[in-house]
């Protein structure tokens, strides 16, 4: 089931577009936004409301790299592997983090605090390397810089 | 030497608002059109001025805009989209100008939907810009109380809605086609072309999709004229163009300059030259997506013409420069693994070649390249090229691995013999 404030954000979107299929997107984001992932309720509850399968709403939800049908902690951690910061060692980034975090890439910290996840250029190449904690940029980022960045986030 | 683009972009203060943006000459060009430039005489200058679309294709914009059905029979509503879905690795052009002037793209938006008499228009923003989100947000909603937006702008019986959509992830959705997809919530796989979007776009309905950096150079144009702009430039394509470098350069960063420098200028002047220890071994001149260019390149010009003779594309115009302490194949892999990661899986060569090609490379830079295997990833640049796919992506991946293979052949040859990565 979605709740009132989730139905009132989407229909604001439905009223935008021509039918209501058409805010699927929009929909799983404010859901996300509002649970953290989405479920496979979720994805239900969200056809429901617009009138179309479970199936088209997951067709969609799996495409899109942020939208998460799966839980994740309660920060996210972007780390942009593209050529720009392959060039200027994202690799050791991805090492050091592994190694305190004590996770692979894609898994979530025992203390669900951090979601490590790799992305796609974040377009500030020319301050490369660069991650993103939730819709914070960093740039420039050297390994002996992440304890001061990762103590911001509890 | 004018920089119309950015001469009001300051890097160390927030962007003009409207007040500033309009005492710099803000909305102008707006107000010019609006008090009586026909839609087909704005098509017309902009065509004049040869400005070719900055997203990496270098089609003719006006030529682009002309193709759209205009009059009294034409179908409503039309659109007209801002592609900010900034994604190409190694491009962060369009950031530049979301950030340091927002106003400057949605004058340039408003025009061009004015061009085409579009209804409705939309940003497509990517998700990571956040800034550029709130900032947009507000300039909106501060060009809608000034008039700007809305019904019968300045009087001229035009009206414009603008909305700000923001993505969620997929390098799909740079792709025109692609992305009206997704702008009608859906997977950004491409369609089919014809028809193309200026006749059935979104919604089934004409639709422009222009670049951001593009659209930016609008309101100049119709300020200063068509051989104002063409002036601007070294080459026979027309204005500025905003330039990038990053890499092991010792001042990575975006410049806006004269179409047509040389990448020698733009690498040894702006760039700084290569950080010390390091020589220059190639350049993917614009993206991910362009065959590499190497040291005998450097004194060619950089204008769509000029890179395409020297066998690569000019695409977004922000250079990812590869040392000398970089693994070519490395390289190359980390590339393939994107395009392979962000391939959409609508058509069966891109789909399934990728990933294979991407294979191939891992196992060499893990010592287990076999001699077949250069025949292989050449078979590769031959079956994802161009005609055998649904769209540019596949084809694109296929650029730069087909210009190593031939630069630096060499180094895939030393993974194989000696069974390891000789930069290890």
């Amino acid at each position: 089931m979605l709740t009132a404030i989730e139905k009132k954000a989407i229909d604001h979107e439905i009223e935008l577009v021509p039918y209501k299929k058409a805010s699927v997107i929009e929909a799983l984001k404010i859901v996300q936004q509002h649970r953290g992932w989405i479920s496979d309720e979720s994805i239900e509850a969200i056809a429901d409301y617009l009138e179309i399968s479970p199936a088209e709403v997951d067709s969609v939800a799996t495409f899109y790299n942020l939208i998460f049908r799966k839980p994740v902690g309660r920060h996210i951690i972007l780390l942009c592997d593209s050529i720009s910061c392959y060039v200027m060692g994202y690799r050791l980034l991805h090492k050091a983090l592994e190694e305190k975090l004590h996770i692979r890439m894609g898994q979530t910290s025992e203390d669900n605090r951090f979601t490590l996840l790799p992305n796609v250029c974040l377009g500030c190449c020319d301050h490369a390397p660069a991650l993103m904690i939730d819709k914070d940029l960093y740039r420039d980022v050297e390994p002996a810089l992440l304890d001061d960045i990762l103590k911001k986030y509890t | 030497m004018e920089r119309p683009l950015t001469s009001n972009i300051y890097p160390d203060r927030p962007p003009l608002n409207l007040k500033e943006y309009e005492q710099a000459g803000g909305y102008a060009a707006l107000r010019k059109v609006c008090s009586g430039m026909s839609p087909a005489a704005l098509q017309k200058l902009v065509q004049d001025s040869n400005l070719k679309g900055r997203g990496g294709a270098g089609f003719n914009t006006g030529i682009k805009w002309s193709l759209v059905p205009m009059g009294d029979e034409a179908p409503h509503p039309k659109y007209l989209i801002a592609n900010a879905d900034e994604m190409e690795p190694g491009t962060f052009k369009d950031r530049v100008l979301l950030e340091g002037n927002p106003h400057q793209l949605i004058e340039g938006m408003i025009l061009a939907a004015y061009a085409i008499q579009a209804d409705t228009a939309y940003v497509f923003l990517r998700w990571a810009y956040h800034e550029a989100a709130a900032l947009l947000r507000k300039s909106i909603q501060e060009a809608y109380d000034a008039g700007y937006l809305g019904q019968d702008i300045l009087g001229s019986g035009f009206h414009l809605d603008m909305h700000l959509h923001t993505g969620v992830g997929r390098y799909m959705c740079g792709e025109e086609t692609a992305l009206l997809n997704a702008l009608e919530g859906k997977r950004a796989t491409p369609r089919a072309k014809p028809p193309f979007p200026q006749i059935s776009g979104l919604f089934g309905k004409p639709t422009i999709v222009n670049n951001v950096e593009t659209l930016c150079c609008i309101p100049h144009i119709v300020n200063n004229g068509a051989d104002w702009f063409k002036g601007l430039s070294y080459s026979e394509d027309g204005g500025t163009k905003l330039y990038g470098v990053s890499g092991k350069v010792k001042k990575p960063g975006a410049w806006e300059l004269p179409m047509g420098i040389t990448m020698r200028e733009l690498i040894e002047e702006h760039a700084g030259g290569m950080k010390s220890g390091f020589q220059l071994r190639g350049v993917l001149p614009g993206g991910a997506s362009t065959d590499f260019l190497t040291v005998q390149h450097l004194d060619i010009k950089l204008d769509y013409k000029s890179v395409a003779a020297a066998g690569s594309r000019l695409g977004t115009g922000t250079m990812i420069v590869m040392d000398d302490g970089t693994c070519p194949v490395g390289f190359v892999h980390n590339l393939q693994h994107f395009f392979a990661q962000e391939s959409c899986g609508w058509c069966t060569p891109c789909r399934e070649g990728l990933p294979w090609v991407e294979k191939i490379l891992l196992a060499m830079e893990k010592g287990e390249g076999r001699k077949e295997d250069l025949e292989l990833l050449q078979m590769h640049t031959q079956l994802l090229g161009p005609g055998n796919t649904f769209c540019a992506l596949a084809p694109g991946a296929m650029e730069p691995l087909q210009s190593a293979l031939k630069y630096f052949r060499d180094d895939f040859e030393k993974h194989i013999d000696h069974k390891k990565c000789p930069y290890d």
